[in-house]
């Protein structure tokens, strides 16, 4: 039976209530955690194995067949996105230990943190596109809390823009399945990519497209809609802000990709279209926004913005190097991401301060940082040979084959003001001198105590170690892409899988 | 607000209304009733008696942190979750006992998803209404 496919999402659950039952042991959550986040990554590499060898697997819940059950379905890009997020939910755990405050943890913390981790994975695994709103209602409803959690004046501030876009999205997710659900009379994805292509009102085909661009477009941060983002991501501590930014807008694109690799592939000149238009203008006005900002995290989060403008724009040339490139640029995007902001996090840690003005001096003080700075960073501006450079390089090959010279131009474009984005930070936080009337709230390394600083700095290493591993050897990490494109491009395998003989 | 007619009336209603969410609880699945409702007329029960007697006798009768209630029934509805696996069925399948018992009548895992819905829902509203009082006191 396959329910192991159902583990990454139940797992998290179990430790999640286990949690509950210490709800005064802040050590034992800490624990628990802990060992609950490598067993889910554990399951995940297990599970990523197991789809690898045994091509597309699906679990029919409760015994109820497609289309009319709900099934959770597990191709080659499902495992990427669970893999990563459990590679980001390990990491996140350690961190936590270092630099998550008394308060948080007393009110819930690690608890939220596994249910969050629960409803990401859900999502990925769903086969069935109301299914897959629970999922995005179970992680929203637990990142709420987590946004919120600690109450300070700028966290509310940021989780009132964040809560309100989120739920304009899920209203509009919600109106879109039901329209959907009235024209096609089902909801599995497989069901309904067999359904699309039948009916006759081919206008209508568009429309919903539209309404499923716009409200997984919130979610995942596109232009125009994306001004949530930068406005919230840099108000909670850094675990938090680190897992937000590495997983929640993923979520959304990695819906993109389902929806559009599966669904709506009936008017590609029509829809893809649209979505390179988006890409390009994503980019742009991510990077640039970040250009003008001068605080830490601020600029991290413009740059999830344009980074997701390469994924999308994999996307919208659908062709086999282009997924495979945003399949690819996911799982190196969401690694970097989330250590660069666990890197910022060590750096307010020791400076108590997320602005570039009152930072500074940082290299002098602590190289090691520095270097660990340098290699996410250069990544996610694309030097070679780091990840960042292969998953942008293909992304661009393939706008060449497309002949979308103008996307190609943008995406190279906007790899420069990156570039120039990292540096403003490096020269800013780290070469520096400090200005001596800030340089007094800080505190030295020295004064933490030793397990502190050993949980801060491992996630880091480890997801550096990563970065250089893919860069170093892109090889098979590419060869994976390409396969999980291939299963994206033909979506009769999925199909079938999904529906055997039912049809 | 300490009535005596609220308070007398309390003492007989209390236990009444519990066994009447038993009774919600195990009638569910196929008709009117099920662990929502009967874990909302339990925890209206004790509401009733805290409204009656305070939050301090209500904690003297119901001795359990509303939080773990509720992480006790999160586990039992999470468990019959997982339970049909041990069986080679697929994740949420129904697994019922074929013998009727008495009381519960038809047993199986559906069961033990309502009984967790019945403390998770006691627990969730108890805990509310416990904070909203103590904040007040």
């Amino acid at each position: 039976m396959n329910s192991i496919l159902a583990m990454p999402v139940v797992f998290p659950l179990f430790i999640g209530i286990i949690m509950l039952f210490f709800w005064q042991h802040r050590s034992i959550q800490r624990i628990i955690n802990v060992i609950g986040s490598t067993v889910t990554l554990a399951l995940a590499i297990y599970l990523t194995w197991y789809i690898k060898t045994s091509g597309i697997q699906c679990l029919y819940i409760g015994a109820w067949k497609a289309p009319f059950g709900i099934i959770f379905t597990a191709d080659l890009l499902t495992m990427t996105m669970i893999l990563v997020s459990g590679i980001i939910g390990f990491a996140t755990a350690l961190y936590s230990l270092g630099t998550m405050d008394e308060t948080r943890e007393h009110f819930g913390y690690y608890p939220l943190l596994q249910i969050m981790i629960m409803g990401i994975n859900g999502s990925f695994m769903t086969g069935d596109l109301f299914n897959m709103f629970v999922w995005f209602e179970v992680l929203l409803i637990s990142s709420f809390s987590l946004v919120a959690l600690g109450g300070e004046r700028s966290q509310l501030e940021g989780a009132i823009k964040y809560v309100i876009l989120n739920l304009l999205s899920s209203s509009l997710f919600v109106v879109g399945v039901g329209i959907l659900y009235g024209i096609t009379g089902g909801l599995n994805m497989a069901d309904l990519a067999r359904k699309i292509p039948m009916l006759p009102n081919k206008g209508i085909i568009n429309v919903m497209a539209m309404f499923f661009l716009v409200s997984f477009g919130i979610k995942a941060a596109i232009f125009p809609l994306f001004f949530w983002l930068p406005a919230s991501y840099h108000t909670p501590p850094a675990a938090v802000s680190a897992i937000f930014a590495g997983m929640l807008t993923k979520v959304g694109v990695y819906a993109l990709f389902r929806v559009f690799t599966l669904i709506f592939v009936t008017d590609i000149a029509f829809t893809h279209t649209i979505i390179i238009i988006i890409a390009m203008l994503t980019m742009l006005s991510g990077v640039l926004g970040a250009a003008s900002q001068m605080e830490f995290r601020r600029i991290l989060s413009f740059h999830i913005i344009s980074q997701i403008g390469y994924m999308i724009l994999g996307l919208g040339l659908m062709t086999p190097l282009g997924i495979a490139g945003g399949v690819f640029y996911i799982f190196h995007h969401i690694i970097v991401k989330t250590n660069l902001f666990f890197v910022s996090g060590v750096v307010s840690e020791l400076k108590g301060t997320y602005l570039l003005k009152k930072l500074g001096g940082v290299l002098k003080l602590y190289p090691l940082l520095g270097l660990l700075f340098l290699i996410p960073a250069l990544s996610l501006g694309g030097v070679p040979p780091l990840s960042g450079f292969w998953a942008k390089y293909t992304v661009a090959v393939a706008a060449v084959e497309k002949s979308e010279y103008l996307a190609l131009a943008v995406s190279l474009f906007v790899g420069l003001l990156t570039l120039f984005s990292m540096i403003k930070i490096w020269n800013e936080v780290f070469w520096k001198e400090q200005k001596a009337e800030y340089a007094a709230e800080q505190q030295t390394l020295r004064q933490l105590p030793k397990f502190k600083i050993a949980m801060m700095f491992a996630p880091i290493i480890l997801l550096a170690a990563i970065t250089l591993f893919i860069g170093l050897y892109p090889e098979p990490f590419f060869d994976y892409a390409n396969e999980a494109a291939h299963q994206l491009l033909n979506p009769s395998v999925y199909i079938n899988a999904v529906l055997g003989g039912a049809q | 607000m300490r009535s005596i007619i609220l308070r007398t009336m309390t003492m007989y209603l209390l236990p009444l209304l519990l066994i009447f969410s038993v009774f919600l609880l195990f009638r569910g699945h196929n008709h009117p009733g099920g662990g929502f409702v009967g874990g909302l007329v339990a925890s209206a029960a004790y509401s009733l008696y805290l409204l009656g007697f305070g939050i301090d006798k209500v904690k003297t009768i119901f001795r359990a942190q509303p939080i773990k209630v509720l992480a006790f029934g999160l586990f039992l509805a999470a468990s019959s979750l997982v339970f049909p696996i041990f069986f080679g069925k697929p994740l949420m399948t129904g697994v019922w006992y074929e013998h009727k018992l008495p009381i519960v009548g038809s047993f199986g895992t559906p069961t033990v998803f309502d009984t967790g819905v019945y403390f998770t829902v006691l627990g969730v509203t108890l805990s509310i209404i416990f904070t909203l009082f103590e904040d007040k006191e």
